[in-house]
Protein backbone atom coordinates (compact mmCIF):
# COMPACT_ATOMS: atom_id res chain seq x y z
CA UNK A 1 0.00 0.00 0.00
CA UNK A 2 1.44 3.47 -0.96
CA UNK A 3 2.32 5.95 2.06
CA UNK A 4 -0.39 8.15 0.78
CA UNK A 5 -3.10 5.91 1.09
CA UNK A 6 -1.62 5.00 4.18
CA UNK A 7 -2.04 8.20 5.73
CA UNK A 8 -5.36 8.58 3.72
CA UNK A 9 -7.14 6.06 5.91
CA UNK A 10 -5.73 6.63 9.35
CA UNK A 11 -7.41 10.73 8.68
CA UNK A 12 -10.16 9.19 7.85
CA UNK A 13 -10.41 6.82 10.75
CA UNK A 14 -10.12 9.95 12.97
CA UNK A 15 -12.59 11.78 11.45
CA UNK A 16 -14.87 8.75 11.22
CA UNK A 17 -14.59 7.91 15.07
CA UNK A 18 -14.92 11.25 16.33
CA UNK A 19 -17.75 11.84 14.47
CA UNK A 20 -19.06 9.30 15.69
CA UNK A 21 -18.43 10.51 19.20
CA UNK A 22 -20.32 13.72 18.15
CA UNK A 23 -23.36 11.37 17.18
CA UNK A 24 -23.55 8.96 20.17
CA UNK A 25 -22.01 10.07 23.20
CA UNK A 26 -23.80 10.09 26.21
CA UNK A 27 -21.76 12.99 27.57
CA UNK A 28 -22.35 16.31 25.56
CA UNK A 29 -18.88 17.38 26.60
CA UNK A 30 -18.02 14.85 24.94
CA UNK A 31 -19.80 15.50 21.95
CA UNK A 32 -18.55 18.93 21.38
CA UNK A 33 -15.14 18.17 21.97
CA UNK A 34 -15.10 15.57 19.43
CA UNK A 35 -16.46 17.95 17.04
CA UNK A 36 -12.88 19.62 17.47
CA UNK A 37 -11.52 15.82 15.98
CA UNK A 38 -14.35 15.84 12.89
CA UNK A 39 -13.06 19.73 12.20
CA UNK A 40 -9.64 19.16 12.27
CA UNK A 41 -9.96 15.67 10.87
CA UNK A 42 -11.60 17.32 7.60
CA UNK A 43 -9.24 20.49 7.30
CA UNK A 44 -6.50 17.58 7.22
CA UNK A 45 -8.15 15.94 4.22
CA UNK A 46 -8.64 19.51 2.41
CA UNK A 47 -4.68 19.81 2.39
CA UNK A 48 -4.45 16.10 1.08
CA UNK A 49 -6.46 17.26 -1.75
CA UNK A 50 -4.32 20.00 -2.21
CA UNK A 51 -7.07 22.94 -1.49
CA UNK A 52 -4.61 24.92 1.08
CA UNK A 53 -6.90 27.91 1.34
CA UNK A 54 -9.93 26.12 2.23
CA UNK A 55 -8.08 23.94 4.40
CA UNK A 56 -7.03 27.10 6.57
CA UNK A 57 -10.28 28.57 6.41
CA UNK A 58 -12.04 25.68 8.18
CA UNK A 59 -9.86 25.26 10.52
CA UNK A 60 -10.44 29.45 11.39
CA UNK A 61 -14.11 29.80 10.67
CA UNK A 62 -15.17 25.68 12.20
CA UNK A 63 -12.76 25.52 15.12
CA UNK A 64 -12.20 28.68 16.06
CA UNK A 65 -15.52 30.38 15.33
CA UNK A 66 -18.35 27.47 15.10
CA UNK A 67 -16.74 25.22 17.55
CA UNK A 68 -16.29 27.96 20.40
CA UNK A 69 -19.93 29.30 19.81
CA UNK A 70 -21.30 25.98 20.45
CA UNK A 71 -19.14 25.34 23.42
CA UNK A 72 -20.48 28.60 24.91
CA UNK A 73 -23.85 27.67 23.98
CA UNK A 74 -23.49 24.18 26.21
CA UNK A 75 -21.75 25.96 28.89
CA UNK A 76 -24.26 28.61 29.42
CA UNK A 77 -27.63 26.20 28.96
CA UNK A 78 -27.46 23.10 31.50
CA UNK A 79 -26.22 21.49 34.49
CA UNK A 80 -23.78 18.90 32.81
CA UNK A 81 -23.58 16.85 35.52
CA UNK A 82 -27.58 15.91 34.39
CA UNK A 83 -26.17 13.24 31.40
CA UNK A 84 -29.71 11.19 31.98
CA UNK A 85 -31.53 14.28 31.55
CA UNK A 86 -29.89 16.66 28.89
CA UNK A 87 -28.74 13.91 25.86
CA UNK A 88 -30.95 11.51 26.02
CA UNK A 89 -31.23 9.57 22.93
CA UNK A 90 -34.69 7.40 21.15
CA UNK A 91 -35.44 4.92 18.71
CA UNK A 92 -32.12 4.13 17.88
CA UNK A 93 -32.84 0.63 16.72
CA UNK A 94 -35.21 1.93 13.72
CA UNK A 95 -33.45 5.15 13.27
CA UNK A 96 -29.73 2.79 12.88
CA UNK A 97 -31.44 0.37 10.34
CA UNK A 98 -33.06 3.28 7.94
CA UNK A 99 -29.88 4.88 8.08
CA UNK A 100 -28.04 1.53 7.05
CA UNK A 101 -30.01 1.49 4.33
CA UNK A 102 -29.25 4.83 2.86
CA UNK A 103 -25.46 4.43 3.73
CA UNK A 104 -25.38 1.31 1.45
CA UNK A 105 -27.84 2.88 -1.52
CA UNK A 106 -25.29 5.68 -1.32
CA UNK A 107 -21.76 3.62 -1.42
CA UNK A 108 -23.45 1.40 -4.35
CA UNK A 109 -23.94 4.83 -6.17
CA UNK A 110 -20.76 5.96 -5.83
CA UNK A 111 -19.44 2.19 -6.79
CA UNK A 112 -21.22 2.31 -9.72
CA UNK A 113 -21.55 5.90 -11.16
CA UNK A 114 -18.54 5.87 -14.12
CA UNK A 115 -16.60 9.02 -12.48
CA UNK A 116 -14.65 11.21 -14.60
CA UNK A 117 -11.18 9.91 -13.86
CA UNK A 118 -8.98 12.43 -11.28
CA UNK A 119 -6.47 14.74 -13.02
CA UNK A 120 -3.26 14.63 -12.25
CA UNK A 121 -2.76 16.87 -9.05
CA UNK A 122 -0.67 20.42 -9.36
CA UNK A 123 -0.11 21.30 -5.97
CA UNK A 124 -0.27 25.05 -6.92
CA UNK A 125 -1.42 27.80 -4.13
CA UNK A 126 -5.10 28.61 -5.31
CA UNK A 127 -5.37 31.64 -3.39
CA UNK A 128 -5.70 33.72 -6.37
CA UNK A 129 -7.83 31.64 -8.52
CA UNK A 130 -10.54 31.51 -5.90
CA UNK A 131 -9.98 35.63 -5.24
CA UNK A 132 -10.39 35.53 -9.11
CA UNK A 133 -13.96 33.99 -8.79
CA UNK A 134 -15.08 35.69 -6.16
CA UNK A 135 -14.97 38.81 -7.55
CA UNK A 136 -15.79 37.81 -11.55
CA UNK A 137 -17.87 34.83 -11.80
CA UNK A 138 -19.15 34.55 -8.25
CA UNK A 139 -19.89 38.21 -7.57
CA UNK A 140 -23.46 38.80 -7.02
CA UNK A 141 -23.51 35.20 -4.33
CA UNK A 142 -20.23 36.58 -2.47
CA UNK A 143 -22.43 40.36 -2.05
CA UNK A 144 -25.29 38.65 -0.98
CA UNK A 145 -23.42 36.44 1.63
CA UNK A 146 -22.02 39.51 3.46
CA UNK A 147 -25.94 40.50 3.90
CA UNK A 148 -26.58 37.23 5.28
CA UNK A 149 -23.49 37.66 7.68
CA UNK A 150 -24.76 40.99 8.20
CA UNK A 151 -28.94 39.74 8.66
CA UNK A 152 -27.01 36.78 11.24
CA UNK A 153 -25.20 39.18 13.43
CA UNK A 154 -28.14 41.53 13.97
CA UNK A 155 -30.40 38.00 14.28
CA UNK A 156 -28.53 36.97 17.05
CA UNK A 157 -27.81 40.03 18.83
CA UNK A 158 -31.65 41.04 18.64
CA UNK A 159 -32.34 37.20 20.03
CA UNK A 160 -30.22 36.88 22.62
CA UNK A 161 -30.58 40.44 24.44
CA UNK A 162 -32.14 41.08 27.61
CA UNK A 163 -35.80 41.80 27.94
CA UNK A 164 -36.48 44.83 28.97
CA UNK A 165 -38.97 44.83 31.96
CA UNK A 166 -41.15 47.26 31.11
CA UNK B 1 -2.73 8.58 -5.10
CA UNK B 2 -6.01 7.76 -3.36
CA UNK B 3 -9.00 7.61 -5.65
CA UNK B 4 -11.89 10.17 -5.78
CA UNK B 5 -14.53 7.05 -4.46
CA UNK B 6 -12.81 7.19 -1.24
CA UNK B 7 -13.50 11.10 -0.27
CA UNK B 8 -17.03 10.15 -1.50
CA UNK B 9 -17.74 6.99 0.67
CA UNK B 10 -15.77 9.13 3.42
CA UNK B 11 -17.77 12.06 3.29
CA UNK B 12 -21.14 9.88 2.91
CA UNK B 13 -20.43 8.34 6.20
CA UNK B 14 -19.72 11.02 7.80
CA UNK B 15 -23.21 12.82 6.33
CA UNK B 16 -24.68 9.40 7.48
CA UNK B 17 -23.77 9.84 10.57
CA UNK B 18 -24.85 13.04 11.19
CA UNK B 19 -28.62 11.77 10.21
CA UNK B 20 -28.43 9.37 12.87
CA UNK B 21 -26.98 11.93 15.41
CA UNK B 22 -30.42 14.17 14.23
CA UNK B 23 -32.57 11.35 14.26
CA UNK B 24 -32.06 9.53 17.57
CA UNK B 25 -30.75 12.76 19.73
CA UNK B 26 -32.79 14.57 22.40
CA UNK B 27 -30.92 17.53 23.05
CA UNK B 28 -31.28 20.32 20.50
CA UNK B 29 -27.21 21.37 20.66
CA UNK B 30 -26.21 17.97 19.82
CA UNK B 31 -29.11 17.70 16.95
CA UNK B 32 -27.03 21.30 15.78
CA UNK B 33 -23.73 19.50 15.74
CA UNK B 34 -24.50 17.20 13.62
CA UNK B 35 -26.56 19.42 10.80
CA UNK B 36 -22.76 20.84 11.16
CA UNK B 37 -21.01 17.38 10.51
CA UNK B 38 -23.65 17.46 7.32
CA UNK B 39 -22.79 20.31 5.88
CA UNK B 40 -18.99 19.26 6.31
CA UNK B 41 -19.55 16.16 4.54
CA UNK B 42 -20.86 17.89 1.94
CA UNK B 43 -18.21 20.48 2.04
CA UNK B 44 -15.74 17.58 1.69
CA UNK B 45 -17.32 16.24 -1.67
CA UNK B 46 -17.53 20.14 -2.88
CA UNK B 47 -13.75 19.80 -3.06
CA UNK B 48 -12.97 16.05 -4.05
CA UNK B 49 -15.19 16.89 -6.88
CA UNK B 50 -13.26 20.30 -7.41
CA UNK B 51 -9.80 18.32 -7.44
CA UNK B 52 -11.24 15.12 -9.47
CA UNK B 53 -12.63 17.98 -12.17
CA UNK B 54 -9.53 20.29 -12.12
CA UNK B 55 -11.95 23.37 -11.54
CA UNK B 56 -12.29 25.86 -8.89
CA UNK B 57 -15.63 26.62 -8.57
CA UNK B 58 -16.44 23.36 -6.21
CA UNK B 59 -14.18 25.34 -3.86
CA UNK B 60 -15.89 28.54 -4.63
CA UNK B 61 -18.93 27.37 -3.15
CA UNK B 62 -17.74 25.55 -0.38
CA UNK B 63 -17.32 29.23 1.26
CA UNK B 64 -21.06 30.31 0.70
CA UNK B 65 -21.88 26.78 2.45
CA UNK B 66 -19.12 27.74 5.18
CA UNK B 67 -20.97 31.50 5.24
CA UNK B 68 -24.46 30.15 5.89
CA UNK B 69 -23.31 26.76 8.40
CA UNK B 70 -21.85 30.19 10.36
CA UNK B 71 -25.11 32.35 10.28
CA UNK B 72 -26.83 29.39 10.75
CA UNK B 73 -24.88 28.30 13.90
CA UNK B 74 -25.11 31.79 15.30
CA UNK B 75 -28.99 32.08 15.10
CA UNK B 76 -29.59 28.66 15.79
CA UNK B 77 -27.70 29.14 18.76
CA UNK B 78 -28.87 32.42 19.99
CA UNK B 79 -32.34 31.06 19.79
CA UNK B 80 -31.58 28.06 21.67
CA UNK B 81 -30.16 29.95 24.90
CA UNK B 82 -33.16 32.24 24.52
CA UNK B 83 -35.68 29.78 24.25
CA UNK B 84 -33.67 27.86 27.34
CA UNK B 85 -34.13 30.74 29.56
CA UNK B 86 -37.75 30.97 29.01
CA UNK B 87 -38.76 26.89 29.38
CA UNK B 88 -35.69 25.18 30.93
CA UNK B 89 -35.04 22.58 28.52
CA UNK B 90 -33.25 21.92 25.65
CA UNK B 91 -35.52 18.71 24.71
CA UNK B 92 -36.87 19.73 21.24
CA UNK B 93 -39.60 17.21 22.19
CA UNK B 94 -41.39 20.18 24.43
CA UNK B 95 -40.75 22.97 22.22
CA UNK B 96 -44.10 22.87 20.94
CA UNK B 97 -45.60 25.60 21.45
CA UNK B 98 -46.33 25.91 17.68
CA UNK B 99 -48.14 22.97 17.21
CA UNK B 100 -51.38 22.65 16.16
Amino acid sequence: MEFATVIFYLIAAVTIGSAAMVAFSRNIIYSAFSLLGTFAGVAAIYVFLGADFVAAVQVLIYVGGILVLILFAVMLTHRIADVQITNRAVGRIPALVVVGVFLSLLVQIIRETPWQKAKEIVYAPTTSRIGDLFLENYLLPFELASLVLLAALIGAAVLSRKELKE
Amino acid sequence: MVPLDYYLVLSAIIFVIGVTGVVIRRNIIVVLMSVELMLNAVNLTFIAFSRSLGSMDGQVIVFFVMTVAAAEAVVGLAIIISVFRHRQTLDPQEMQLLKW
